[in-house]
Parts: C-alpha cells; sequence; structure tokens
C-alpha cells in the first residue's frame, strides 16, 4: 500500500514537471494557479490537516478526494479564508498570499459553492444573488444573470421565489452568483449529491465549459466514477494527510477507492432476497394534503413491503420524501386507519410510539433536531426512540444506567466516534451521528424498518457497514424500506425500486429490469413502457 | 480590546456562575445607586441585606415570601423547559385566591376540618380554570400563550377588585373594599408558633422534590424538555405538543392557583383588593436566576424574597421608596440575561484576527 502511495506521489510530481515545463494552456508562468504547501491544522484533539501540499493548475478539474474526516471541509476554508492555517503557505500565481477572510479569496478569485444553500426562501433569485454579492438588485445584474446563466447553460428565471425552486435549481443559484464574480478557482463541495442522473450530466457539461475557458476548478467528492468522468488530475486525502495524487483517467476505482481509504474496500456484494409472502408494511392509497406552504401534498401512494425484502424509492429532494416519511413514521396521521397496514393491523391513524411498539423503526433524513435532540446526550438520545421497545426503565421512572448501556451498545456495534455516552448529539461529526441514529433504531430489531438517506454524509466504509446491516435486517426477515437520493446505493441494495416524484410514487419495479436511466425517468415523472416494469 | 468569541460549547460552569455574577453586578450596582441617591452606603446595605436575615423572625418571613416564589418558579420552570411561555402566573394565582377565598367565606359560619382542603382544592382548579384559557387559544387557534397569558393577569386583578367591593365584600365592614376574616378552620396551620410560616412552605419543598423527579426521571419530562429542544424529534418520538403545552400550563395554574389561596389563608386571612405584590411575575426571575432547575429555583427564590424583605427594611429605616424592591428585581434580571452570554461566548483580550501572522508562514 504504502509502495503504491509513493509512486503515484512520483508520477504526479513528473506530470506536473512536466506541464510546467511545457507551458499549460493559458497559464504562461510555470507556477500553478493555486500552490498550498505543508498546510496543518489542529483542532482540540484532532489533527484536521497534517502538511498537505495541494496544487491546481488553472483550466483543470483537479478532484479533492477523501472520506468523511479526511479533512477535505478544513482545506478548502482555509484556501476560502474561512480558517487560518496554523502552519503552511499558500500561493496564488506564484505570489505568496495571506487570505484572512472569504471576502479577500474573493477578490483573488477564488469561488466556493457550498454543500449546503445558504437562500433565502421567500426572495427572489435576482434578490439572493444580489444579497450576497451585496450590490443593488437592479435590472444591470438582471441581465448579467440571464448572459451567465445562457452562456454555461445554467438556465435560470431572476424573477422566481427560491421557495419554488428544486434543489437542482437552487444550486444553479449558486453557481451563476459565483460565476458573476469572474473566478479564477471554482469550489465546488459535493455538488451531485442533491442532484438526478440528467442534471449531474449538464452540470459536468457546465464545468467541462468553464474548464475550457481557464477556470481551475476544485471538485470535492467521494463519488469516484464521478471523478473519473470529470476531473483530469486529483489529491487524495487520508486522516488528514495527503497520501496521494493520481490521474484519475489511469486509475480504476477500485484503486481510487484503496488510495481513499487505506485498506481494500469491503463493498458489500449486491444480494438478492427471496421476500416472504407476508406483506409486513402496506400503503393503500394514502394521500395527504400539504399542511403547509412548502409541503408536498402526497397522493395516491401504493406500496407494500415484503418480509425479507428491501425496497428502494427513489426521488431527488423535495418530491415527498419528507412528507412520506413522516406519515410512515405517525408523525403525520393519515386520514383512515386502512390507508397503512402494519403487519396485517389497520395503522393509518395510530401515534408513533403504538407503531413503534408494534415494530416499526424510523430514521429521517435530518439527523440533527429531527432524529435526534442536538443538545442532548447520547445516552438521552438513545432513550428518545428506542424506550418503547427497549427496557429503559425501572419502576416507571427513566433509568439512565439502562438507556447508557442500550448507548454504548450502539457506539460499539456501529463504531461511533464519540467521547463517551455523555457527549451532545450536536458535537459529533455528520457521519458518526448517522451511523448512531441508523444503530440506535437498527439495535431495536424492528420487523419493519424505513430509512431515509441512511448514508448521507457518511464515509464508504461506514456507508458499507450500514448497507451490510440492512442486507442482514431483510435476511432475517424484516421488511426494510429506503429512501434516498443516492441511485447507486439504491441500485445496489435494493431488491424493488420505485421513484417519488412530486409527491406521487412511480410503479414499482424490480431492480434488475431498471436502468440508471430509466430510473432518472421515473424520478422526473415518466413511467416505463410496459414491457420493461415488473 | 474585549471581544467575544463563541464556545465550542456552552460552559457548564458559567451556567451555575452567572447567577452569581448577576448577583454581585446588581449588589454592586446597587450600592452606586444607593450611594447617587445620597443615603449611606453601609447603612443601605444593612438595612437591605443583613437586617432582615438577622432575626428568627426575619428568617421565618423570608420563608413567608419565599414559598409563593418556589412554587411557581417550580411549574414555571418546567412549562418553559418545553417553550411554553406562560407569563400570567399572577392571574393564576389571583384567581386561586379568587376561588379558594370565595370558598372561605361560603363556609364562614363552618368551622370544620373539611374546609381548607375545599378552599385548597378550589384554589388549585381556579389556577388551572385561567391557566386553560390560553392552553386553549394556543392549542385551538395558535394564540400566542405570552401575550393571552399576560392579559388575563389583568382581568383577574380587576375580577378581584369588583369582587371585594361588592359580592365578597364584608358586610359588617363599614363599606371598606375587603372580605369578612377567615376564621381558625380557614386559615393554614402555623409552622413555628409566633412567626407567619405557615406549612404552605413544607407544600413549596414538596413541590421542589416532585419537580426535580418529573423533570430528571419521568417520561414526561423527558417529552417536555425535547419538545422545548428539538419540537419535531418531540413529534419524530412521538410525543404530543399540545398534550405538552395543556400540561404545561395546566401544572403551572394548578401551583400558582395553590400559591394565591395560600397566601389568602395564609398571611393576609381575607381577601383584599390585592392579595400578591407580584409574586407571579417575580417568580418568572426566579425561574431563570435558578436555571429553571427546581433545586436552583429554592436558591433563587430565597434571594428575590430577601429582595421584598430588604425593600420593606429598607423603607422603614431609610425612608427609600418602595419601588426599591422592583429595581432590584428588574436589575437582577438585566444583568442575570447580560452574564447568560458567558455561556456560549468567552471574553477575549486582545486584538482580532490574524495579528502576529506574517504573509506566509
Amino acid at each position: 500500500m504504502f509502495g503504491l502511495c509513493t509512486k503515484f506521489g512520483k508520477l504526479t510530481l513528473c506530470d506536473n514537471y512536466l506541464k510546467a515545463m511545457s507551458g499549460n494552456q493559458s497559464n504562461t508562468s510555470a507556477a500553478p494557479l493555486v500552490a498550498m504547501r505543508g498546510i496543518t491544522k489542529a483542532y482540540p484533539g484532532c489533527l484536521a490537516n497534517d502538511s498537505i501540499d495541494l496544487f491546481v493548475d488553472a483550466g483543470t478539474i483537479h478532484a479533492l478526494l477523501g472520506e468523511n474526516g479526511a479533512g477535505k471541509s478544513t482545506l478548502v476554508k482555509i484556501l476560502y479564508g474561512l480558517l487560518q492555517a496554523d502552519a503552511g503557505s499558500i500561493e496564488w500565481r506564484g505570489e505568496s498570499v495571506t487570505i484572512a477572510s472569504p471576502a479577500q479569496a474573493r477578490q483573488l478569485g477564488i469561488a466556493l459553492v457550498f454543500q449546503h444553500f445558504s437562500l433565502f426562501e421567500a426572495l427572489s433569485v435576482l434578490e439572493n444573488i444580489a444579497l450576497g454579492m451585496a450590490v443593488d438588485a437592479n435590472n444591470e445584474l438582471k441581465q448579467k444573470i440571464i448572459e451567465v446563466s445562457n452562456r454555461y447553460g445554467l438556465p435560470l428565471d431572476p424573477d422566481r421565489q427560491v421557495y419554488t425552486l428544486s434543489v437542482g435549481e437552487r444550486q444553479r443559484i449558486e453557481i451563476v452568483r459565483c460565476l458573476l464574480q469572474d473566478p479564477k478557482l471554482l469550489i465546488m463541495d459535493e455538488p451531485t449529491s442533491v442532484l438526478t442522473p440528467q442534471e449531474v450530466n449538464d452540470l459536468f457539461v457546465t464545468l467541462r465549459r468553464l474548464s475550457e475557458e481557464g477556470v481551475a476548478i476544485l471538485y470535492i467528492s467521494h463519488k469516484l466514477h464521478e471523478i473519473k468522468a470529470l476531473c483530469s488530475e486529483a489529491t487524495i486525502l487520508r486522516g488528514g494527510k495527503r497520501v496521494a495524487t493520481a490521474i484519475p483517467e489511469q486509475e480504476s476505482t477500485h484503486s481510487l477507492a484503496s488510495l481513499m481509504m487505506g485498506d481494500e474496500l469491503v463493498a458489500p456484494e449486491r444480494e438478492t432476497h427471496t421476500p416472504q409472502d407476508k406483506v409486513l408494511l402496506s400503503l393503500s392509497n394514502a394521500s395527504r394534503a400539504a399542511a403547509e406552504q412548502h409541503e408536498v401534498p402526497l397522493e395516491n401512494i401504493n406500496l407494500n413491503v415484503r418480509a425479507g425484502e428491501i425496497v428502494g424509492i427513489a426521488g431527488v429532494a423535495g418530491n415527498g420524501q419528507d412528507e412520506l416519511m413522516q406519515v410512515i413514521s405517525g408523525e403525520q396521521a393519515l386520514g383512515h386507519a386502512q390507508a397503512l397496514v402494519l403487519d396485517g393491523e389497520p395503522a393509518g391513524t395510530m401515534s408513533p410510539g403504538a407503531r413503534r411498539a408494534k415494530g416499526l423503526c424510523c430514521v429521517p433524513e435530518e439527523r440533527l433536531g429531527h432524529a435526534s435532540v442536538p443538545s442532548m446526550s447520547l445516552t438521552e438520545n438513545a432513550f428518545l426512540t428506542a424506550h418503547h421497545r427497549t427496557n429503559m426503565r425501572t419502576i416507571g421512572l427513566i433509568s439512565k444506567r439502562k438507556s447508557k448501556r442500550f448507548a454504548e451498545q450502539v457506539i460499539e456495534q456501529f463504531n461511533v466516534q464519540c467521547n463517551g455516552t455523555a457527549t451532545a448529539a450536536a458535537s459529533l461529526s455528520g457521519g458518526n451521528l448517522q451511523k448512531f441514529i441508523v444503530g440506535r433504531e437498527i439495535e431495536q430489531k424492528p420487523s419493519v424498518f424505513v430509512v431515509s438517506q441512511p448514508t448521507w454524509g457518511v464515509d464508504a466504509g461506514a456507508a458499507a457497514a450500514i448497507h451490510k446491516s440492512l442486507q442482514d435486517m431483510a435476511r432475517q426477515g424484516a421488511a426494510v424500506l429506503v429512501i434516498s437520493q443516492d441511485l447507486d446505493e439504491l441500485m445496489l441494495i435494493s431488491d424493488r425500486i420505485a421513484a417519488l416524484c412530486a409527491g406521487r410514487l412511480s410503479d414499482v419495479h424490480q431492480t434488475e429490469d431498471v436502468t440508471v436511466q430509466q430510473l432518472g425517468e421515473l424520478m422526473g415523472g415518466a413511467s416505463i413502457s410496459a414491457e420493461v416494469s415488473a | 480590546m474585549i471581544r467575544l468569541e463563541a464556545r465550542a460549547e456552552p460552559s457548564k460552569l458559567m451556567g451555575f456562575a452567572a447567577p452569581v455574577i448577576a448577583l454581585l453586578v446588581t449588589l454592586f450596582a446597587g450600592l452606586i445607586l444607593f450611594a447617587l441617591l445620597g443615603v449611606p452606603v453601609g447603612k443601605a446595605f444593612y438595612a437591605f441585606f443583613i437586617e432582615p436575615l438577622s432575626s428568627t423572625y426575619g428568617l421565618s418571613e423570608l420563608g413567608v415570601k419565599a414559598a409563593p416564589l418556589i412554587m411557581i418558579a417550580v411549574a414555571l420552570s418546567i412549562g418553559y423547559r418545553a417553550n411554553v411561555w406562560n407569563i400570567g402566573a399572577e392571574g393564576q394565582l389571583i384567581l386561586g385566591g379568587i376561588c379558594g377565598g370565595a370558598v372561605a367565606l361560603y363556609f364562614y359560619e363552618v368551622e370544620k376540618w373539611y374546609v381548607l382542603p375545599l378552599m385548597t382544592l378550589a384554589g388549585i382548579l381556579g389556577g388551572m380554570f385561567w391557566a386553560a384559557i390560553p392552553a386553549l387559544l394556543r392549542t385551538r387557534f395558535n394564540a400566542n400563550e405570552i401575550l393571552t397569558s399576560l392579559m388575563l393577569t389583568y382581568i383577574a386583578a380587576l375580577l378581584l377588585s369588583l369582587l371585594v367591593h361588592g359580592p365578597l365584600r364584608d358586610p359588617d365592614g363599614f363599606n371598606f373594599p375587603e372580605s369578612r376574616l377567615f376564621h381558625a378552620a380557614a386559615t393554614l396551620p402555623i409552622i413555628f408558633e409566633g412567626t407567619r410560616l405557615h406549612i404552605g412552605a413544607l407544600v413549596a419543598l414538596l413541590l421542589v422534590v416532585v419537580g426535580w423527579v418529573l423533570l430528571s426521571r419521568t417520561l414526561l419530562g423527558f417529552a417536555l424538555k425535547v419538545n422545548g429542544q428539538a419540537p419535531r424529534a418531540g413529534a419524530y418520538a412521538g410525543f404530543t405538543q399540545n398534550r405538552l403545552i395543556w400540561f404545561s400550563l395546566l401544572f403551572c395554574g394548578a401551583a400558582a392557583g395553590c400559591a394565591g389561596l395560600f397566601e389568602v389563608a395564609g398571611p393576609i386571612g381575607q381577601l383584599l383588593p390585592n392579595i400578591s405584590p407580584g409574586y407571579g411575575f417575580t417568580a418568572i426571575i426566579v425561574a431563570f436566576l435558578g436555571r429553571l432547575h427546581p433545586v436552583g429555583v429554592v436558591f433563587a427564590g430565597l434571594v428575590m424574597a430577601l429582595s421584598y424583605l430588604g425593600g420593606e427594611s429598607a423603607q422603614i429605616s431609610l425612608n427609600l421608596p418602595v419601588a426599591v424592591t422592583g429595581v432590584f428585581q428588574g436589575m437582577l434580571l438585566f444583568f442575570l440575561l447580560a452574564a447568560d452570554v458567558l455561556i456560549n461566548y468567552r471574553v477575549v483580550w486582545g486584538r482580532r484576527g490574524t495579528a502576529g501572522r506574517g504573509a506566509s508562514l
């Protein structure tokens, strides 16, 4: 392994050298656009970046690859002026610079598209962009927006209210906002996690176009096939260190993955389960009107999940996934009891607690504030849902000892990195909290398990572990329903698959019979022609 | 230069230290205030803080004032933990006094053991009824309970005034706006002979224990805390928001109503146009000063009770206006809210940003 890293290191140094010699693209100087050298940043108890080097040339798409917690975000935040390095230097076009603030970074020509957008829902696209750039929302800006969005194939109506836009469209606002500032370096933080396959293709077209125009793109991701498809160079981080640089085209996804994770990746094999005939969870004509402005109404959802199978529900965020989860979990009651049948018993009007007691455990998408109470300890968060199915009380009073033991069990089983059970949920990293929450529900041994975005923000190793436990559950006869935006994940683990679009659920198909392309169409609301459907 | 820097996580130490800091700063500011008023500082300090505590009677009076404050503040803390902002405990206290007092007056010729329990029950139900109104408005119409409960306080005060000027007025009282004096079976037993310290103080301590167990060890208390901190997580866990709102308000109404009845059946012994020196409002300060924790509330209740006694004492010996009490209470809350910033922020001396950093390291 170590030998491999060195090999790649040499390879790339050599490569950079050659490029510098030949005069790369429009950049006539030998220096790369950005050179970060020996960047070190320590947090209390953790060395997030350990002497990392990163070189990005103008006009290239450079991948920053690493698992969650590898130090990608920290490095990027330092580059964007959000954090200050403890040691190390940054050179911009060969000149040594200190980037003290994002404003200064923008001045240099560095732009960052965040993974989570900071947009005001009640304002228009134009107003949001104006606010982000601290300029007036006038006609001139509007024209510029239209011009930029046309030029780069990012259709955007400046007068639309943001709350009416899909996540993909919202991302376009952020990209356009960055492009208006005429950046030399565009940093994209996990941009495709919220997009349909078609939208991903569109985004790639835009990014390639930008790179042809000489803009350097730093592309942060852990999705290997995207990096292979898009990026010309890659810097790979693991545990706060730069372990390798590579040319993605010359690597297999497998070799990239092993560089990223350090040891051989044990990705779960695709396995099919033989479902029993018994339907454990059944929705029939389940409808629910939108209670609030931003909610998506659910229309006539029909779905059966049998014992021993995994059913996947694909869909772009904001198409009713949250609402579907809430009617299944019981947070929102359905009009009549028969709309949801749980293990043969009408449960449409049951409370969440009663459903849990019947064997239905759910993991909603939002980890902090929905699946957990941010300020409470892991012990208390374990008690939050587990007390229905696990004995956590002594003569009616909450037993801290029993809750703590359960929390410890989850932490151990699911390898949650934390400082003990007294840690507040909010202080865990996203991936670790996800492991804890998913683990908390799985440890309750549900007969019906419904999970939304099971591996969002989780590193590949943990994702594999979560996938494996979902498969184990199905094998042991539980009915598992996975709602996810990650198509690879759904194609890998689900036996049958459907897509949710604008609150309507498509027909359910055998996963083997559906291609990713067809699934993308289902996510857009089309239906697959008759010969394919199961 | 001094600036505030966000802490990585809230400081537990500051959670405890903030009330102490606020108390000390209040004390200091109070003494400056006395000095500006031309009162000798040492004498004022003695009159306000030492004199009330220097006799057994003074100490018993501290208990008399602290009991209603603690009872109400424990109940308020529970509601505040659940984000139910009942500001109208004063009104619920008055209703408790009215209902319990009315029972006492109805039985004015009956000196039986059951009169006092009936009065207590009536007081509790009266307070609950008054708290049920904001609860209903909140759960049915989503009306803000801060406004509704506060406004109901003024209605309660006027209702009491109306009753003691009218139907509940003492027929032999020369038209003074006050009721008959309650007879012995309708007044609270005294704990120590020669003082006014009544069994309400014991009830307050009992309520502290109940509140503590409720918040720390019961599912209901857990649900209240979860819904206060993350309502969506509460819904996910299956805690019904409306039920918790009803519970918070009714529990507080019961405690405040009971405290009100204890006032009229204890130290006062009859119905008057004014039966509380703002206990229901002061209890809000007590709840926050006590960190919304039943045990903390005991200490905070004693401190605030002292501000009442000190105010009276300063009035008598130094000729200061009665408003001094309110000024002290207000300052304390003000400084407490300011000191609470330190829970989430730390004070840093020195210049901001990249001072001392070279262009490249």
